[in-house]
């Protein structure tokens, strides 16, 4: 699909991987998850032997199609409720740490 | 040496609905910030996505237009990265089976027709808009989850002109199928821009080059005219070109690299899992197909067979859909095109231009004005008269008729008084009869306005013309 799962990466990185989710890993465990991630890649490899050729690729289990709502507007969180999470607000606004482009 | 530039587009459109895309809150500009949102476009833990079916319809009414065929299958899926205007930390778009696919755009520059390829059309989610404090940022929720179409065009635009005039042809179509507002203050239309060059008889593309978010045209149009011979020169002196992502910054006009990120993107797309696919009937597509509006360019050629306005009047009229609608109305109510379109064209869309204003929230009537129309047909009042009225039906609207009888303004035709008027004018200017008399054919204009000032602008021009001509003999 991307090139995460690339069949051809033989070995993937994964402090590559946990970068991506933002996980901050310590040596000790990169080396314990480094064959982990290995072994359930090599698992799901498996199916690379199955033929599939001509079988759609399937998204989804049920069949089910076209689930749609009409475009109507309907009451959502008044302000306050919605900054109750907010760790710190400023004007109205989420406080986040400093956006650079 | 010569160097070819390729461009290509990706737009990203704000789809005109009522309600977000996957939940109720409301679609619109403004607001103070985080009062249009929800848990769903919040992001929170547990909630489902529910699909706008505006948004589909919205969607594929564009692919109908620009000629694109409409993916009889077609599915969500997530895109994953960390931004803080996401909140979900994925945004939910459409990867390998979007909406539409194909088509194209005609565009014209300097009289040459071309059609710009449309590679395809997929619908996803907007984000929240971010702004700067000093040492932290704040996020204002209410745009994410907006109904965000993006068209990406094929590499077949060459120049920073070419590209101008595509995005002008885009939106005079999204304007025609309502699609969206295309308000750029508003940010309803973003692009961004990949360019590269390659030396004349290579055909293997070059590097390219993603300039992003721009939201006008003319910066497009600007930035292009910088990138294009930037990269040219860095080729000419040796160099090479490392793609990146770089910035227009208008106040200076160049464009900078982005700070380059750690790692290439992988967005690790996947099948949105809460959502079910997209299976149009073609009866579907068909019943949509029947409610599209008629296109610029064919309505262009209408106006010119239809009305027999010239070639470019009708682009003019077309241009925008409001003033061309305006005219057809204007035109069949008064039942003189050629005039119809005059006073489009020139008091029309002046007045528009000076008030700022838009013909929507005029207060003009195309009723009012093929009735003053008619007026100066029926030779009722003049032609100065005329545009006296429309000032004030353009301020105040009404009817022109009651105007002219409660002003008094009808034109004397009556030739009675038009000579009572022409023999003062005559004995109080001998100079330019003499004139006139001794073939100095201007100077009948000078006695033609004498009158119309002691008539008082009333009198009917042609006739008092005629009447000076057969009491000054000769013609």
């Amino acid at each position: 699909m991307t090139d995460t799962f690339r069949d051809d990466a033989s070995r993937l990185d994964v402090r590559y991987v946990a970068h991506l989710a933002r996980l901050h890993l310590s040596d000790e465990e990169a080396a314990v998850f480094q064959p982990q991630l290995e072994q359930v890649l090599g698992y799901v490899r498996e199916l690379g032997a199955l033929d599939v050729e001509g079988v759609e690729p399937t998204a989804h289990a049920f069949p089910v199609q076209n689930v749609f709502r009409d475009d109507e507007v309907r009451p959502g969180l008044d302000h306050e409720a919605a900054m109750k999470n907010a760790p710190q607000e400023r004007q109205g606004q989420f406080i986040v740490p400093k956006i650079i482009e | 040496m010569k160097y070819l530039p390729t461009i290509g587009l990706e737009i990203h459109v704000q789809l005109k609905t009522r309600s977000k895309i996957f939940c109720g809150c409301p679609n619109e500009p403004g607001g103070e910030p985080n009062t249009h949102v929800c848990p769903v476009c919040l992001g929170y833990p547990g909630t489902l996505p529910n699909v706008n079916g505006e948004a589909i319809r919205l969607t594929v009414l564009t692919g109908l237009m620009i000629g694109c065929r409409i993916n009889p299958y077609s599915k969500f899926d997530r895109k994953n990265y960390f931004y803080p205007d996401m909140p979900k930390n994925y945004q939910i778009s459409q990867y390998d089976k979007p909406l539409c696919l194909g088509g194209s755009v005609e565009i014209e520059v300097e009289g040459r027709k071309k059609a710009v390829g449309i590679t395809r059309i997929h619908l996803e989610e907007d984000v929240g808009k971010s702004m700067h404090f000093g040492s932290s940022s704040g996020v204002d929720f209410n745009r994410a989850g907006a109904p965000l179409m993006e068209i990406v065009t094929e590499p077949d635009i060459e120049t920073p002109e070419e590209a101008q005039a595509f995005l002008l042809a885009l939106r005079q179509i999204l304007l025609y199928g309502g699609v969206s507002d295309c308000n750029l203050e508003q940010g309803n239309l973003r692009c961004d821009v990949n360019c590269s060059v390659r030396p004349e008889g290579q055909s293997e593309l070059g590097t390219k080059i993603e300039i992003k978010n721009m939201n006008t045209f003319k910066g497009v149009f600007h930035a292009l005219k910088h990138e294009l011979p930037r990269q040219e020169e860095v080729l000419r002196s040796g160099g090479a070109i490392r793609q990146e992502t770089r910035r227009w910054d208008d106040e200076k006009g160049v464009t900078e690299a982005m700070r380059s990120k750690e790692y290439a993107h992988d967005y690790r797309y996947f099948p949105e899992p809460d959502l079910m696919p997209v299976v149009l009937p073609p009866e579907t597509v068909e019943q949509w197909r029947a409610t599209l509006p008629e296109l610029p360019a064919k309505r262009r050629d209408r106006l010119v067979t239809e009305y027999g306005l010239p070639d470019y009047d009708a682009g003019v009229l077309v241009a925008d859909k409001a003033v061309a609608d305006f005219f057809e109305e204007t035109a069949r109510a008064s039942g003189n095109p050629k005039a119809a379109s005059n006073w489009v064209m020139t008091d029309v869309l002046r007045c528009l231009g000076e008030k700022q204003t838009e013909l929507k929230d005029a207060k003009l009537t195309s009723v009012s004005l093929a009735g003053l129309i008619r007026l100066v047909d029926q030779k009722v009042i003049n032609v100065p008269t005329a545009r006296e009225l429309f000032s004030e039906l353009f301020e105040k609207g009404g009817d022109p008729t009651e105007l002219v009888k409660t002003k008094g303004l009808a034109q004397v035709s009556d030739t009675g008084a038009l000579e009572a008027y022409a023999d003062e004018a005559i004995a109080e200017n001998p100079g330019p009869v003499a004139d006139y008399r001794a073939g100095k054919k201007p100077a009948l204009q000078f006695l033609v306005g004498q009158i119309m000032k002691k008539s008082r602008g009333k009198a009917n021009p042609r006739m008092v013309q005629e009447l000076l001509q057969r009491k000054l003999g000769g013609a």
